[in-house]
């Protein structure tokens, strides 16, 4: 398969992804339009999260902190000023965030760059850490970060949380975004930086003794995961409309980690397939507990029934398919075409040895 | 301060760091033999109160005689969640083990709100647990007394169990080397389901002794609790037990003096628990008691 080839193929997938955006947000509902985000904004949150465990080996437990921030730069940037007068109730908004305002996409790479630039504060130190120490201290900033957004009432106004944020993401944002992190990190991964990291992962003294700079590389890697996970935080602010410090506790940082263990390790592929799998199956159990019949017998409602199931699933699925979903499987053109060559040829030879 | 009020602090301080030390040990054996965080024993750590409160209203069990039934479920529950979802994965990736325990969080967190309801449930104390005593100056409630003697009472079993038994022998010999133990005909499951009866007991016994200090019940109650039990294990040196007990004991006195001390910036009492843990990390990674671990090329 030539390289030219595969370009155009590219290409072509991406005209059918948007037609099929473009159909989707004009005739789906306002419900099946908010799982498909989410879907597409989990897959920039996995994908980003990937890089640094799936990719480098580095067990980052702090996602939720990096999208928390991206969530309050957004919501701060994008409010009206007279809004932002009527909702500060507990004490009124510092000063130079009652006047900052700019447009959504400046909003969205602002929160990504606030994220990155925490990321370089906290990697700095912590990323000498290796293992489940790394994946504690990260969780622990993670839940400061939180702390702090609920005890600045004059910033993120606390504990009550911000409500009535314009809802500027629709699948254009989410997808579009999902679709610019795929294609950063995979050239990203694809690249040196690429293979230094995943020497990172594979043997962190091997790759320190060729030459790989450990320091630079993992605090690279984890910046630019928290970058995309600062914009996703911001994209995700924009789709819920409200937002407050309980939303990003670290059961947020371990829905991340349980798509992208699910998709498989290391796969951009399954990351995607799991993101969506996971928002439809947490949608599509509600029916459960809202109480159903069959037949004769009629299920009262019963709240909770809904994580029950889910949590069940997530354990079959752990127990029979420890390595994920796709196990490490990744999507390529040339794979595309060999599997479609292979099933015609099984077709004809078949088809011979009926004759 | 006054010496009065700084006793009474140090008081809650001790009475709070043992019920983190008695969660913390569950952490901590279990991740000294399994290498696995096992973020399911918050959830153990809720289900005690909760099986104290519907013996005793429920099926009017005498007040010792629920606290025997709740300990009892409680470890079972332990152990059957081993069994159930760590026992296919020990020869998985680690991360499946840990995606696994945070499958059994959720699942028993749901659980209580579907069997339990989400309203938060109060209390029912015995009349002797909200007795109060005056030293000097100082007011004591007789369950801070009971959480000091008892976690110290259970602490002083465990240290005999796990240093004088021969089911602790073979518990120490699996978390050095899980492999050779086998070989050495250590019966490996039994003796792991015997820390996770263990852990989860003494988990229990730190969620009675929870709900009759915040007698308030909600399913979501072990997730902070457990959260800081595991950083006090951490801080302690994660898979030592007196490292545990010693954690516990330092990040308890460490909240309450925090607030006692700086009561204008108590909002930020866990973020300074968090930096401490991180701190530790960062200089002492492998916690006060952990022993160094050298890595082999």
């Amino acid at each position: 398969m030539k390289k030219q080839n595969e370009k155009i193929f590219t290409l072509f997938a991406l005209i059918m992804l948007v037609i099929l955006v473009y159909l989707a947000e004009k005739h789906l509902d306002a419900y099946k339009l908010r799982i498909l985000n989410l879907g597409a904004i989990y897959v920039t949150l996995g994908i980003s999260l990937n890089l640094i465990y799936g990719f480098t080996g580095q067990f980052s437990l702090g996602h939720a902190g990096f999208m928390a921030i991206g969530a309050y730069v957004t919501t701060l940037l994008v409010l009206p000023s007279y809004y932002k007068e009527m909702i500060y109730i507990l004490e009124p908004l510092a000063w130079p965030f009652t006047v900052i305002h700019a447009p959504f996409i400046i909003a969205l790479f602002l929160s990504g760059l606030f994220a990155a630039f925490a990321a370089l504060i906290i990697g700095l130190p912590v990323l000498r850490l290796k293992g489940d120490y790394l994946g504690i201290a990260t969780l622990g900033f993670a839940e400061i970060i939180r702390i702090i957004a609920n005890n600045l009432p004059n910033i993120t106004n606390g504990a009550l949380g911000i409500k009535g944020i314009p809802e500027f993401t629709n699948l254009w944002w989410s997808v579009g975004v999902a679709v610019v992190t795929i294609y950063i990190i995979k050239g990203l991964i694809d690249s040196s930086y690429g293979r230094a990291l995943m020497a990172i992962r594979e043997n962190e003294i091997a790759a320190e003794v060729i030459g790989i700079n450990l320091t630079y590389h993992k605090v690279m890697s984890f910046t630019i995961s928290a970058f995309f996970a600062g914009v996703a935080g911001g994209l995700f602010a924009c789709l819920l409309t409200t937002i407050d410090p309980k939303a990003f506790m670290f059961v947020m940082t371990f829905n991340i980690l349980i798509v992208v263990v699910m998709g498989g390790l290391g796969s951009i592929t399954g990351t995607v397939l799991a993101a969506f799998l996971f928002n439809f199956f947490l949608e599509y159990l509600r029916p459960i507990e809202a109480g159903f019949q069959i037949g004769p017998v009629t299920m009262p409602a019963i709240p909770g029934l809904r994580m029950v199931t889910f949590s069940v699933l997530l354990l079959i699925i752990i127990l029979y398919k420890q390595k994920g979903l796709l196990g490490g499987f990744e999507f390529s053109w040339e794979g595309f075409f060999h599997f479609f060559n292979k099933l015609s040829t099984n077709k004809k030879s078949s088809e011979g040895s009926t004759k | 301060m006054s010496l009065n009020l700084f006793l009474q602090n140090v008081a809650n301080g001790l009475s709070l760091g043992s019920l983190y030390a008695l969660i913390a040990i569950g952490y901590t054996m279990v991740y000294g033999i399994l290498r696995l965080i096992n973020f399911a024993h918050g959830e153990i750590f809720m289900l005690a109160p909760y099986f104290l409160y519907f013996g005793f209203l429920m099926f009017h069990l005498p007040w010792w005689a629920s606290i025997i039934v709740a300990i009892a479920l409680t470890s079972m529950t332990g152990m059957l969640s081993e069994k159930i979802a760590y026992k296919p994965l020990r020869d998985a990736p680690r991360i499946s083990a840990l995606i696994s325990a945070i499958g059994v969080s959720f699942f028993l967190q749901n659980l209580a709100i579907v069997v339990f309801s989400g309203i938060p449930k109060s209390v029912h104390r015995p009349e002797f647990f909200t007795r109060l005593y005056k030293f000097g100056g100082i007011r004591i409630q007789s369950t801070l007394f009971a959480s000091i003697i008892v976690s110290s009472i259970f602490l002083t079993l465990l240290l005999y169990v796990i240093y004088r038994t021969k089911t602790g022998l073979a518990m120490r010999a699996i978390s050095t080397d899980i492999e050779t133990s086998r070989l050495m005909a250590v019966d490996v499951n039994k003796a792991i389901s015997v820390t996770f009866i263990i852990g989860s007991a003494l988990a229990a016994v730190g969620g009675i002794l929870w709900g009759l200090r915040f007698p308030q019940l909600f399913p979501t109650m072990g997730m902070i609790p457990g959260l800081k039990a595991f950083i006090a294990a951490v801080v302690g040196g994660i898979g030592n037990i007196p490292g545990a007990m010693l954690g516990g004991l330092v990040l308890g006195m460490t909240e309450i003096l925090f607030v006692a001390f700086l009561p204008a910036i108590s909002g930020y009492r866990d973020a300074f628990v968090f930096l401490i843990l991180i701190l530790i990390l960062l200089f002492k990674p492998d916690g006060i008691l952990g022993k160094k671990v050298q890595e082999k090329v």
